[in-house]
C-alpha cells in the first residue's frame, strides 16, 4: 500500500487531459491539474460547468472518455475501489441519515469503511473531540442546525482517515460563524497534511485556498496559486494598473469612469469603484475629470485583482475566442 | 478485500434501524392487507343469491302460484314485491330496484291444463352480466324441470342426470376463493413498495450519492438495502396465512413450507421491480404514483378477481409477464388443491426468470441514469 502511493510523483491527484462525453455533449474538455499533498484546492466555476462531473470522474463514478487520472497515486480508470477508501466525500447536502441519531450516523459510515470495532470507538472519539459533537450524540441529525449537520457530515466523511477528502460546496447555505470555523478547521487540518479538494461559489472562499482552479463550460480557463493568477498578464496587462476610487456618488462616478478615454473596465464594490486603467492615465487627471462631471473623490488607490477579477477577466478572454472560433 | 458483498452488514444494520424508526410505515404496511382481507373475506360474495325480483302473476291460480314457489325456492330469487301490470314492472327494473321480473300471464294454467305450451315472460337487467347469467341459466332450468316433470308425469327417472361434484372448495365459499390470490397482491404491494420508499429516500436524501463514493459495492449496497424488505414480506406472508387460515377457517391442503419456498422467487421479483421504480422515481410521491402501475394489471390480468379466461385475446399474453400470475396459481394450487412442487415448479421457475430480468433491466438502468447521472 505505501508503495502505491509513492510510485506516482507525490501528488494527491494528477488529472491528465480529462475529458468527458456525454452522447455529442462535451462535459469535460482536455482538463488538466494537479493538486498536491496538503493543499487546499479551491475548484470554481459556474454551476453546469462540470465540476460534479470531473468529481465523479475523479472519484471512480464516471469512466473517463479520454486523458488519465491518478489520485492518492491510484489509477482511477483501473482501481476506483481502493480510490475509494482513501478518500472522503463530503456533498453540499450533508448526505446524513436524518433519522439516525448522531452517533448511528458515525458508526454508520465507520462500518461502511470496514473500521474494526477497537479503531471505530477510537476514531469517533477522535472526531468528536475535534468538532465537539459531544453533546449531542443521542440527538437525531434532523434535529441539528446547518452548522452542526456539517460538521457530523464532515467528522463521517473522515472517519476512515482519508487523506484526501472532497468537499461539494461544504458551506452552502450555512451561517457565517460556521463557515469561518469550518475554514479554521480545514486549516488545521491541512497542516496535518489533509489535502482538500473543495468546490464553492464564494470568492472569498476562493481567496483562502492553497491553489485554485476555474472551470468554465467543460474548460479550465484558469489553474494556479491566487497570487500567481493575479499576475496573470490577461488579469493584469502590460501597462496598465488598477485603482479603487472611493466616492460617495458610486452608480454616477461608475458612468463616468467608463466614459473615460484609457480606462479598460470597471465595476462598483461596496463605496467605491474599482477599475483597469492604462498607466497613462494619471490619477490626477482621472480625479479633475470625475470633479468636472461633479462627482468629489475621496481617494484613489492602486489595488491589486481580486480572483473575482481573475475569473472575470479570463472568462471575457474565454468567450472572445469561443466566438472567434466560430466566425 | 474484493469482496462483492462489501458494506452488506453496514447497510443492512442501518436499514434495520429506519425500519425501527419508521414504525408507523411498517404498521401501516402490515395492518393493511389484514383490512383487505376482512373486506374481501367477509365482504364480498361472488355467489349470485336472492336476486331481487318483481312478479306479475295474471293468472293466479294453483299451478302459477307453484311456479312462483319454485322461483323462490332456488335461492336465486328474491321476490320482494308483487305487481298487477306491465307498466309497474317495467318500471321496478328501470329504477333498479328489481333486477328481473317475471310476467305469468292469464292463460297459464289453462294452457297447462290443456297439455299445451305456456309460456313465462322473464325480464332480465342485463347490466351486470353475472347477474343476468345466473338468473337465465336458474329460469331455465326449472322451466326445463317443469316441463320434464309434466311429461314424465313422476314415473321415471332422467334418462340421463349430470352429477356435478365441486371439488377444492365444495361450499364455493368466497374467502376460499379471494384469501389465497390476495396473498400475492399484498405481497407484491407491501415489498414493492418499501422497497422502492427505501431507496428513493436515500436519492432524494443524497445519502445514496455519498455512499456510491464509499467502497460499498453495488451488490453489497442492494442486498443490505433489500433484505430487510424480503424479511417484512416474509412475516407478512406468515401474517395473512396464519389470519386466513384461523380467522377466515381457509383450509391449507398443501405445505406451508412448500408455499414460503415458492414464495422466495415471487418476492424476487417484487423487489426488482421496487429497484426499478426506483431507478425512474425522483422523489417519494413520483415513487408512490409508479408503484401504483403494476398494482392494476395484477389485480385485473392476474386472475386474481377476474378469471384469466375473461381477458380478451389480444391482452391475454399480458397476463403471462405478471407475477401474480404464477403466484396465484401457486397459492391457490397449494392452498386448495393440495398442488406439490411436481405440478409448481413452472410457476418458480417463471417467477426466478420474471425476476432475474427485471433486476438486470433494473440494474442497468441504475448505472446509467442514477449513479452516472
Amino acid at each position: 500500500m505505501a508503495n502505491d502511493s509513492k510510485s506516482s510523483t507525490g501528488a494527491a491527484i494528477a488529472a491528465e487531459h480529462l475529458v468527458r462525453r456525454f452522447g455529442e455533449v462535451t462535459a469535460v474538455n482536455d482538463v488538466s491539474f494537479r493538486v498536491e499533498k496538503g493543499e487546499i484546492f479551491g475548484f470554481l466555476g459556474p454551476n453546469g460547468s462540470g465540476k460534479t462531473t470531473v468529481i465523479k470522474m475523479l472519484t471512480g463514478l464516471l469512466p473517463l472518455s479520454g486523458g488519465s487520472a491518478t489520485v492518492e497515486g491510484l489509477d482511477v480508470r483501473t482501481n476506483s475501489e481502493a480510490v475509494r477508501e482513501r478518500i472522503g466525500y463530503m456533498s453540499q447536502n450533508f448526505s446524513l441519515y436524518f433519522d439516525l441519531t448522531v452517533a448511528e450516523n458515525l458508526e454508520f459510515y465507520g462500518r461502511i469503511y470496514g473500521l474494526e470495532p477497537a479503531r471505530l470507538k477510537r476514531r469517533i472519539h477522535e472526531i468528536v473531540e475535534l468538532n465537539g459533537l459531544g453533546p449531542y450524540m443521542n440527538r437525531l441529525s434532523a434535529q441539528l442546525s446547518g452548522g452542526w449537520k456539517q460538521r457530523l457530515a464532515l467528522g463521517c466523511a473522515m472517519l476512515h482517515e482519508p487523506k484526501l477528502l472532497f468537499l461539494d460546496e461544504p458551506t452552502a447555505g450555512i451561517d457565517p460563524v460556521a463557515r469561518r470555523q469550518l475554514w479554521d478547521l480545514l486549516f488545521e487540518l491541512s497542516s496535518h497534511g489533509i489535502t482538500f479538494f473543495v468546490t464553492t461559489h464564494y470568492m472569498d472562499e476562493a481567496e483562502r485556498c492553497s491553489h485554485v482552479a476555474y472551470i468554465y463550460y467543460g474548460k479550465l480557463i484558469a489553474d494556479g496559486a491566487p497570487e500567481a493568477l493575479r499576475e496573470l498578464p490577461d488579469v493584469q496587462p502590460a501597462g496598465t494598473e488598477r485603482v479603487e476610487i472611493i466616492t460617495h456618488d458610486v452608480t454616477r462616478a461608475l458612468r463616468l469612469v467608463r466614459e473615460i478615454r484609457g480606462v479598460r473596465s470597471a465595476t462598483i464594490f461596496g463605496q467605491s469603484v474599482h477599475a483597469l486603467m492604462d498607466e497613462s492615465l494619471n490619477p490626477e487627471e482621472l480625479r479633475a475629470q470625475l470633479l468636472k462631471g461633479g462627482v468629489a473623490v475621496t481617494e484613489i488607490r492602486p489595488l491589486s485583482a481580486s480572483l473575482e477579477d481573475v475569473f472575470v477577466q479570463l472568462t471575457y478572454k474565454h468567450q472572445a475566442l469561443h466566438e472567434g472560433a466560430h466566425e | 478485500m474484493s469482496n462483492i458483498f462489501r458494506g452488506f452488514g453496514a447497510v443492512f444494520y442501518k436499514e434495520a434501524l429506519h425500519v425501527r424508526r419508521d414504525a408507523g410505515t411498517l404498521f401501516f404496511s402490515l395492518t393493511m392487507p389484514l383490512l383487505q382481507m376482512f373486506l374481501l373475506g367477509y365482504g364480498i360474495d361472488t355467489n349470485i343469491r336472492q336476486i331481487n325480483t318483481v312478479v306479475y302473476n295474471a293468472d293466479g291460480r294453483r299451478e302459477s302460484r307453484e311456479l312462483i314457489d319454485r322461483l323462490k325456492n332456488s335461492d336465486t330469487f328474491h321476490i320482494f314485491r308483487y305487481v298487477q301490470n306491465d307498466h309497474d314492472l317495467n318500471d321496478l327494473i328501470i329504477a333498479g330496484k328489481a333486477r328481473v321480473g317475471i310476467k305469468i300471464p292469464v292463460d297459464y294454467s289453462d294452457r297447462l291444463l290443456h297439455n299445451m305450451s305456456a309460456q313465462v315472460l322473464v325480464l332480465i337487467d342485463g347490466s351486470d352480466s353475472s347477474v343476468a347469467g345466473q338468473a337465465i341459466n336458474v329460469t331455465n332450468a326449472i322451466g326445463l324441470d317443469e316441463s320434464l316433470r309434466r311429461v314424465l308425469k313422476d314415473r321415471a327417472e332422467f334418462a340421463v342426470e349430470m352429477r356435478p361434484k365441486l371439488l377444492f372448495n365444495p361450499d364455493s365459499r368466497s374467502p376460499n376463493f379471494f384469501l389465497p390470490g390476495l396473498t400475492a397482491i399484498m405481497l407484491l404491494n407491501v415489498t414493492t413498495f418499501l422497497t422502492a420508499f427505501s431507496i428513493v429516500r436515500e436519492k432524494e436524501r443524497g445519502t445514496l450519492e455519498q455512499l456510491f463514493v464509499t467502497p460499498v459495492r453495488p451488490f453489497g449496497l442492494l442486498l443490505g438495502k433489500l433484505l430487510p424488505y424480503l424479511g417484512i414480506g416474509f412475516f407478512e406472508l406468515c401474517l395473512i396465512l396464519f389470519s386466513m387460515h384461523f380467522i377466515f377457517l381457509v383450509p391449507i391442503h398443501g405445505s406451508v413450507l412448500l408455499l414460503a419456498f415458492l414464495s422466495l422467487p415471487y418476492l424476487f421479483a417484487a423487489l426488482s421491480l421496487g429497484i426499478l421504480i426506483s431507478s425512474k422515481a425522483a422523489s417519494q410521491a413520483e415513487a408512490m404514483q409508479l408503484a401504483f402501475l403494476p398494482i392494476l394489471p395484477s389485480v385485473f390480468f392476474s386472475g386474481y378477481i377476474f378469471p384469466r379466461e375473461t381477458i380478451p385475446a389480444i391482452l391475454y399474453p399480458i397476463s403471462y409477464l405478471i407475477p401474480a400470475t404464477y403466484f396465484i396459481n401457486i397459492t391457490r394450487g397449494i392452498i386448495l388443491r393440495g398442488a406439490g412442487i411436481r405440478h409448481l415448479w413452472t410457476d418458480g421457475l417463471a417467477l426466478f426468470i420474471i425476476g432475474t430480468l427485471l433486476l438486470i433491466i433494473a440494474a442497468r438502468r441504475f448505472r446509467n441514469k442514477v449513479i452516472m447521472a
